[in-house]
């Protein structure tokens, strides 16, 4: 059985976990003084040598993103933080920042001291209020206490950081929409090449890392590579978290090492919930292809995941038992991505309509088998013909449900409707509304 | 209407906050929102003053976020998450309850101005699901009847303190500054993390950890 190892998450049942103090009480800002008595590069290798990956679904070795940045080339660097969490699912960057954003201050200071950025921005969605004040709130008291601004700790270092709060808009998720969001503009996707390393916020070199990614840096610079190689598997080293949700006896947060398996999650988490069976979850947010119970021991790392089929994308395990219509969660997502494709290109602004209306037909079994194979052709003809990643998200549930689940979608044809009451997939069907 | 003194040096050091002026567009607009309730003509235009773009950028920015909006909401903006997991786990039947017992559909406001209701996506919060956030504050674990309670309290102006946030709801307007990056000084009020978020770490400190 996997240990659970709570790093980022250890003190967070503290009631003051929030503040600098409380950060401070448990050796918050040491690997900071420790990391700026060393080398600005000396710091971008020891994150390369601990194996760290992106932990916002990518999976981009963190050390190497910051090894892009060209140095010596007298431009301004800037560091980006992309707490934009929106992925469906996704549900660990908005608690961490609540509960610890001194954790997160730390990391950028040290990620930007590495990369020599001046200039840092975190990018909060702006659906949580209570977020932005506590984020706020930790970047006021570390420029009291000398711990942003001018000569930082007397080290020399100089750094602004700036909190930029969102409003609603998925795709500003998606890194090079979200820094034509932060220079003022409707947040659209960037043609790559350039990489924001290269040409990022004012067409300078810019490091864009998720939140957890840079919350996990004062970790690691604080106990040393071993320590973090210690966890995890081959290729997918060291701890994160793992948010599992829906139908699950005790949804939450779990801090494990990558390369557990939902089967050890579930027995943590009480299972799935009461009288109930597995049907379908997504390893890392709804842009994930679906897994059903026969993926149980899947080691959710990057690897694991990826050979299995899938994605290990944000962690986001949604869990969903033997009451849900896939066929309703399918056309569900789609709605989300039409609502959120941001219009720039053609196939996933038209082509996602087009899978809403199919989905709607199919739900309301006015669908026929043919539909399924132009349901399919249409997907073929959205994933890959885009800026972004939005439009493979998109087909993925579609695509990945289909293969497990064709049968329930000519159900809904036979059925004349769909067959499932959606009472009983609530969290009040046995108690009543 | 004209902005006071005070408006426009807030104005003045948001866009003091970044390196280019244009940048500060996003929570100028917030902070139009905490004026108006809602983005006004007036309020573009002085953006657009403010950060030397046409005012035609602004409204195209504007129009781009679905948090910006073009006509007033309610003093308590109700959204109820109805994507896929909370859709599943009661979101539908929240918000078809909700509705029902307001008379208003999405996109729509009581007449009193006190309400307002908005489907909404994911809301990072899929552990505490069903998830309701009104003026952006996390209610968790709702349930059709804890959502008709909640709004007819809000109407009768004593709204319950949101499950993580501060003590007491705030208003939209109030709030709305807020996501404009200005502080309220209630950061230090709520929980550090609901059950859900520390749930892992409970069972880590009662055996399950290395």
């Amino acid at each position: 059985m996997t240990q659970l190892t709570p790093v980022l998450s250890a003190h967070w049942d503290e009631a003051d976990s929030f503040t600098i103090e409380g950060y401070q009480r448990h050796g918050g800002y040491k690997a900071l003084e420790k990391a700026l008595s060393m080398q600005p590069d000396e710091v971008i290798q020891l994150v390369k040598d601990s194996g760290l990956r992106g932990r916002g679904g990518a999976g981009f070795p963190t050390g190497m993103k910051w090894g892009f940045i060209p140095q010596g080339d007298n431009k301004e660097h800037y560091l980006v933080v992309n707490a934009d969490e929106s992925e469906p699912g996704t549900c660990k960057d908005m608690p961490l920042l609540m509960a610890n954003p001194h954790v997160l201050i730390e990391g950028m200071i040290i990620a930007s001291y590495a990369i020599r950025a001046n200039y840092a921005f975190v990018y909060v969605r702006g659906e949580v209020a209570h977020v932005v004040r506590r984020v706020q709130k930790a970047i006021e008291d570390a420029y009291k206490a000398g711990l942003l601004g001018k000569n930082i700790l007397g080290k020399g270092f100089d750094l602004e950081l700036v909190i930029h709060i969102g409003a609603g808009a998925y795709i500003c998720g998606e890194e090079t929409a979200l820094l034509d969001s932060l220079e003022g503009f409707r947040g659209q996707p960037r043609l790559r090449p350039p990489f924001p390393a290269i040409a990022g916020l004012y067409a300078r070199p810019t490091v864009v890392n998720n939140v957890e990614s840079i919350a996990s840096v004062p970790a690691i610079i604080a106990n040393g590579v071993e320590w973090f190689q210690a966890m995890g598997t081959e290729k997918s080293k060291g701890f994160t978290l793992y948010s599992l949700s829906g139908h699950v006896t005790n949804p939450g947060q779990f801090e494990a090492p990558l390369g557990i398996t939902l089967r050890e999650l579930l027995e943590l988490a009480g299972g799935v919930r009461a009288g109930h069976q597995i049907k379908f979850w997504t390893p890392g947010g709804s842009s994930t292809p679906l897994f059903t119970a026969e993926h149980l021991d899947v080691p959710l790392d990057y690897e694991g995941v990826a050979a299995a089929g899938s994605m290990l994308g944000t962690k986001a395990l949604q869990i969903f038992d033997e009451t849900t219509c896939v066929v309703r969660a399918a056309l569900r997502w789609s709605e989300f991505y039409k609502h959120e494709s941001c219009g720039k290109c053609t196939p996933c602004r038209e082509g996602t309509w087009w899978l809403v209306q199919m989905l709607h037909d199919l739900e309301a079994g006015k669908g026929t088998e043919e539909d399924l194979t132009k349901l399919l052709d249409l997907c073929d003809n959205i994933a890959g013909r885009s800026f972004c990643a939005l439009a493979d998200g998109a087909v993925a549930p579609i695509i990945s449900s289909l293969k497990y689940f064709r049968d329930e979608y000519l159900a809904h044809q036979r059925n004349g409707g769909c067959p499932f009451d959606p009472i009983a997939s609530t969290t009040f069907a046995t108690v009543g509304a | 209407m004209a902005f006071t003194t005070e408006q426009e040096a807030i104005m003045d050091s948001i866009v003091a906050r970044y390196p280019r002026k244009r940048s500060a567009i996003m929570p100028l607009l917030h902070f139009v929102q905490s004026i108006y309730g809602y983005v006004t003509k007036d309020g573009i235009e002085k953006i657009a003053e403010k950060i030397e773009v046409e005012a035609a950028e602004v409204t195209a920015v504007s129009t781009f976020y679905t948090q910006y909006k073009s006509e007033p909401v309610g003093e308590y903006h109700v959204g109820v998450c109805i994507n896929t997991l909370c859709a599943v786990m009661g979101g539908d039947a929240i918000y078809d309850s909700v509705s029902d017992h307001l008379g208003i559909g999405n996109h729509e406001t009581t007449k009193d101005g006190k309400v307002s209701l908005e489907k909404i996506e994911c809301n990072a919060a899929c552990d505490y699901a069903p998830v309701v956030m009104v003026n952006w504050e996390f209610f968790d674990n709702q349930t059709p009847q804890s959502v008709r309670n909640l709004v007819d309290a809000a109407r009768a102006g004593n709204p319950p303190a949101p499950t993580r946030g501060p003590k007491t709801l705030r208003t939209w307007k109030q709030n709305s500054e807020v996501l404009a990056g200005l502080s309220d000084g209630l950061s230090g009020e709520g929980v550090s993390a609901g059950p859900a978020t520390l749930l892992g770490l409970k069972i880590a400190k009662e055996g399950g950890s290395k």
